[in-house]
């Protein structure tokens, strides 16, 4: 009972959240918000590490369907479920009066949206049947569709539309793939969309290869990966930077989450026939992403585009099958997302002051603010793999696995850390030290509120930086169970 | 020559057709002979505790029916084997009785336009002379639509359960007639209504000629207009193959048009943009429903045995359904138009599931068949479709509903509540979780991939990524797009409207949530009888 709670008690914020007074808005949201990262704290605290698929709830909703309204977190899920209800809160605080910003549709719809996405993405992360996961995955749609949409620049409605467009594609391809191991299951004798099941049949050769085509062309939709990422760009420079936070931290997160838990997981051995293919467009993500932010005007454009180069670092780690790549991708990805979520937020603080996204627009503001710029400062420290900071350990967790896959990709991958250093650093440069800007405002540094949203992702930087072993008992038995059950098993050095 | 056996008329089983056709019947009466003033209250009455009436008997008839002679499927055969009631046959009486009533209520709705219905004052009028300006002066409505309405109900009640070729026919024209004549009796821009009438009645004369040729072609081929005899002589193989082909290629350009596949489409867009809404609401949905019945019978029980003949037609219809609807959907601006050519799109989507029949020994034990999955579809479909032209109708401007795409941005900022609903609705025909529309497509999906129609299902995927595009826009304009001038206003519905739009949009939502009953209740159906 205790996901369905953990589900619930956004979901009835958000309906909550649309009929109090308008006065109650913002403390009642954030307090269903903290509610849940309470719930999602008390899982974690009885999750054992070692016991697999636990909390499971299993009825049958759809029997002719075959069907099930059945739950469960393993590693993996947890420790999405935990950044998920971790990052709603700060983006809700950062969110407190820019929602209400003219143009936009005010702090109820918006608390309402981001309360019914936090809900469906919970959802996602925790369903063990494959039909509610497609379910629940296109139902994030919706929220996302609003809150991009709704708030934001001029162009929004737009970008909104080329998001739900190319996200709802992506969907549709994933669902030749649900259906296609529906008919497996029942060729088999038993229709059943129960991962448990599915996992259990034996899927000729070829029919792997079509399923894994229809949810890997999703899933690369979702994270995004090369060529299919055109939509992020779009989105996260029209959306506020919160919607960002939610889309890129938390929302495309089911991407690699799919990749790991449909792709590896239902079909390992359709998953190794294509490790080239993938490898090579992850090799590509991780360049060309990270060569475009270079040539960005727009702050968050720039920041959207870092995340591709930084999600074809996870889709790598996925696809060198082995631990280390691993454990390393599945930390990324918590990395990335408590990274990318300092970068945007202290980046829409930034642009608050300045009432500009241009870089070239920007300048000396290191001088008036620095609390700002030193926020600033750590974000892309963290982006571009500074030791001490979490993305550190994840990202050479993931560079060594390469190395092990093949010493060219390692090499490549390699690449990707100068041009990170030069895209965070070289930002840092152009918008916060040199002289002020004519015309530019004048630019107070963060208040408390901002500070408070701040300071925790700082700290936890820093403290997964130095101290990453919590995480790491999580996964670990996670990839060691997934990897044995593929058939993949190798000794592998986990340090 | 044999003598003349009378029929034997199982009176009890086919109680909810002849109360149908009597209320129909007596609707002419009444128009006959009671004042005008008190025409309106009684027929919507009588029209409705007709539809009630009759909708209580396909209940009593499905608990009580019998399990037909051939043990695996329940049903009888009534009026000399002319007539199947079988369980297809009382599932599509159901819901087409429920869309029946849904479409009455629209019909009697006064509230929008001012005091009086959508139909036209006199329809002989003229449009543009003295008598037309008489009339609405006068407040003048046609009260003749709802017999007319009866007696549609009553061709898509007998269509889907005829059980030999001249019936269907019989059928299909009692069915078509009275909708050519409401099509063209709009309130207002009259001459659109009258053309896309006059469009729709030469069109489908045409294709029910078509239909005629075949069963004349196939009565040739089989001996026997009866739908045992024609699958008796399918599967022993008599006569020229030649004769089968080229009838039962006419039969399907007859079907074919009445659920609007390509390349039969061409009326589509015409007649919804020119028909009454509430027609339109009524036709769409309930047509379809009856046609799709009328053609799952003609194929799988006549004709099942030369699946190989057909099937290959079917696929390639299909597949040109899909897109060609989806594609001219996206470039229309007009409302109407727009769910037009969805509903063309739809029908490929329905075909689909058609081309998921499968041997009941290739059948896994819990798996879904193609018909559970086709009449699930329908039923999705139908209430998704008559929610929606129902919204159509309240988004209005000084000269009537407004139907221009351009027209309805804004309308999230000015009505939230109809716009969100209209969202929803396009949402369950874009096939997104959580609708109705999405386990529909999921049904008929399944069932094609599991008999082995791969290519069709991947060209279903890629035809509904460019529907979805099509929803979205519509929805983008509602909601983000500025309004034109004053924007759109909405017209608040009296009771009757807005109670099809509630139950459409609930049936849609638990359809969506708990598909299971449904499900169910169409696979209780079982299969057709012979």
């Amino acid at each position: 009972m205790m996901l369905t709670v953990l589900i619930l008690m956004p979901l009835v914020g958000a309906l909550v959240v649309a009929v109090v007074p308008r006065a109650q808005v913002r403390p009642v949201g954030l307090a269903f918000a903290l509610a849940t990262l309470a719930l999602g704290l008390l899982i974690a605290s009885r999750y054992d590490a070692s016991a697999g698929m636990q909390f499971e709830e299993t009825h049958t909703w759809i029997e002719a369907l075959g069907v099930h309204y059945a739950l469960g977190v393993d590693g993996l899920g947890l420790l999405m479920v935990l950044l998920t209800v971790a990052i709603v809160p700060p983006v809700l605080l950062a969110s407190w009066k820019e929602s209400d910003a003219p143009g936009g549709r005010g702090s109820r719809s918006y608390f309402a949206w981001v309360l019914g996405l936090e809900a469906t993405s919970l959802a996602v992360y925790t369903a063990t049947d494959v039909l509610l996961f497609y379910i629940v995955f296109e139902a994030t749609l919706i929220p996302a569709y609003f809150l991009i949409g709704g708030f934001g620049r001029e162009g929004r409605g737009r970008a909104a539309t080329k998001f739900l467009v190319y996200q709802l594609a992506g969907g549709l391809i994933l669902l030749a793939s649900v259906v296609g191991l529906y008919v497996v299951s029942a060729n088999a004798g038993n229709p059943s969309f129960l991962v448990s099941d599915l996992a259990a049949l034996d899927i000729d050769e070829t029919t792997q290869r079509w399923l894994f085509v229809g949810f890997f062309a999703a899933f690369a939709i979702k994270a995004p990966i090369f060529p299919v990422h055109t939509w992020l760009a779009d989105t996260s420079e029209k959306a506020t930077p919160s919607t960002s936070v939610l889309l890129v931290c938390v929302l495309d997160k089911i991407g690699t989450f799919g990749m790991l838990r449909f792709c590896l997981g239902l079909l390992p051995d359709a998953s190794q026939w294509a490790t080239p293919v993938v490898v090579v467009l992850a090799l590509i993500s991780i360049v060309y992403g990270a060569f475009i932010a270079i040539g960005q005007d727009d702050i968050l454009r720039l920041i959207g585009l870092t995340s591709l180069s930084h999600f074809g670092f996870i889709v790598l780690g996925i696809f060198v099958f082995n631990p280390t790549g691993g454990t390393g991708a599945i930390l990324y990805m918590v990395n990335h997302g408590i990274a990318t979520a300092l970068m945007f937020l202290v980046a829409g603080f930034l642009i608050n002051r300045t009432g500009t996204t241009s870089i070239s627009a920007m300048g000396g503001v290191e001088k008036h603010a620095p609390i700002l710029a030193g926020s600033f400062l750590v974000a892309g420290l963290a982006a571009c793999g500074l030791p001490g900071l979490s993305p550190f350990v994840s990202e050479m967790m993931v560079i060594i696995a390469a190395f092990d896959h093949h010493w060219l990709v390692g090499a490549v991958a390699v690449l990707a850390i100068v041009l990170a250093a030069i895209y965070a650093l070289w930002t840092y440069q152009r918008t916060m030290t040199g002289p002020d800007r004519a015309g530019m405002l004048a630019v107070p540094d963060l208040d408390r509120r901002e500070v408070g949203i701040v300071a925790p992702l700082v700290l936890a930087l820093v403290l997964f930086g130095f101290f990453p072993m919590p995480l790491l008992d999580v996964i670990n038995p996670y990839v060691q169970d997934s990897l044995a059950s593929a058939g993949i098993v190798q000794e592998g050095g986990l340090r | 020559m044999t003598d003349f056996v009378k029929p034997t008329i199982d009176y009890f089983e086919l109680w909810p057709l002849l109360v149908v056709f009597g209320v129909a019947c007596l609707g002419v009466v009444v128009e006959a002979f009671l004042p005008r003033t008190v025409r309106y209250t009684a027929q919507v009455v009588l029209a409705l505790a007709g539809l009630v009436l009759a909708l209580v008997g396909v209940v009593l008839v499905a608990q009580d029916v019998k399990t037909y002679e051939d043990g695996a499927a329940r049903g009888v055969l009534a009026v000399g084997g002319t007539i199947a009631i079988d369980g297809p046959s009382l599932f599509i009486w159901g819901l087409v009785l429920a869309l029946a009533i849904a479409g009455v209520l629209l019909f009697a709705e006064r509230h929008l336009d001012g005091g009086v219905s959508a139909f036209a004052g006199q329809a002989a009028a003229v449009p543009g002379t003295d008598a037309e300006t008489a009339a609405i002066a006068a407040n003048r409505e046609h009260t003749e639509v709802y017999p007319l309405m009866m007696f549609a109900v009553f061709g898509m009640m007998l269509f889907p359960a005829a059980n030999d070729l001249l019936t269907m026919f019989v059928g299909l024209e009692v069915l078509s007639l009275p909708l050519y004549l409401l099509s063209g009796l709009a309130r207002r821009r009259r001459l659109l209504s009258q053309e896309a009438a006059l469009k729709y009645f030469l069109l489908g004369a045409f294709s029910s000629g078509f239909f005629l040729y075949g069963a004349a072609l196939i009565y040739g081929y089989a001996g026997s207009m009866d739908f045992a005899a024609i699958n008796e002589a399918v599967r022993n193989d008599v006569g020229s193959s030649s004769l089968l082909l080229i009838g039962t290629g006419l039969l399907s350009v007859g079907l074919l048009f009445k659920v609007g596949a390509v390349p039969f489409q061409a009326w589509t867009p015409d007649v919804y943009q020119g028909a009454p809404t509430p027609v339109v609401a009524f036709m769409a949905a309930g047509t379809k429903v009856a046609a799709f019945g009328a053609m799952l019978r003609l194929f799988y029980v006549a004709l099942g045995a030369d699946r190989w003949s057909w099937q290959p037609m079917l696929w390639i219809i299909a597949i040109l359904s899909m897109f060609v609807g989806a594609v001219l959907a996206i470039t229309q601006d007009d409302i109407k138009r727009l769910l037009a050519y969805s509903s063309v799109a739809h029908t490929g989507f329905i075909l689909v599931g058609v081309l998921g029949l499968q041997a009941a020994g290739d059948l896994a034990a819990d798996e879904i068949t193609s018909l559970q999955a086709v009449l699930f579809y329908l039923a999705t479909y139908a209430f998704a479709t008559i929610g929606a032209f129902a919204v159509v109708s309240l988004v209005r401007d000084g000269g009537g509903e407004t139907t221009a795409l351009e027209r309805w941005a804004g309308l999230g900022k000015e009505s939230p509540v109809v716009a969100a609903v209209f969202a929803f609705f396009l949402l369950a025909l874009a096939g997104i979780p959580l609708t109705a529309g999405f386990v529909g497509k999921l049904a008929v999906f399944s069932v094609a991939l599991a008999a082995g129609a791969w290519p069709v299902v991947v060209a279903a995927i890629m035809a509904s990524i460019i529907a979805v595009f099509l929803y979205v826009r519509v929805i983008k304009v509602m909601y983000f797009d500025e309004p034109v001038g004053d924007g759109p206003s909405v017209a608040y519905p009296s009771v009757l409207t807005a109670t099809t739009i509630a139950v459409g949009a609930a049936i849609t939502l638990v359809l969506g949530i708990l598909p299971g009953p449904v499900l169910d209740l169409a696979a209780v159906a079982g299969e057709f009888i012979r």
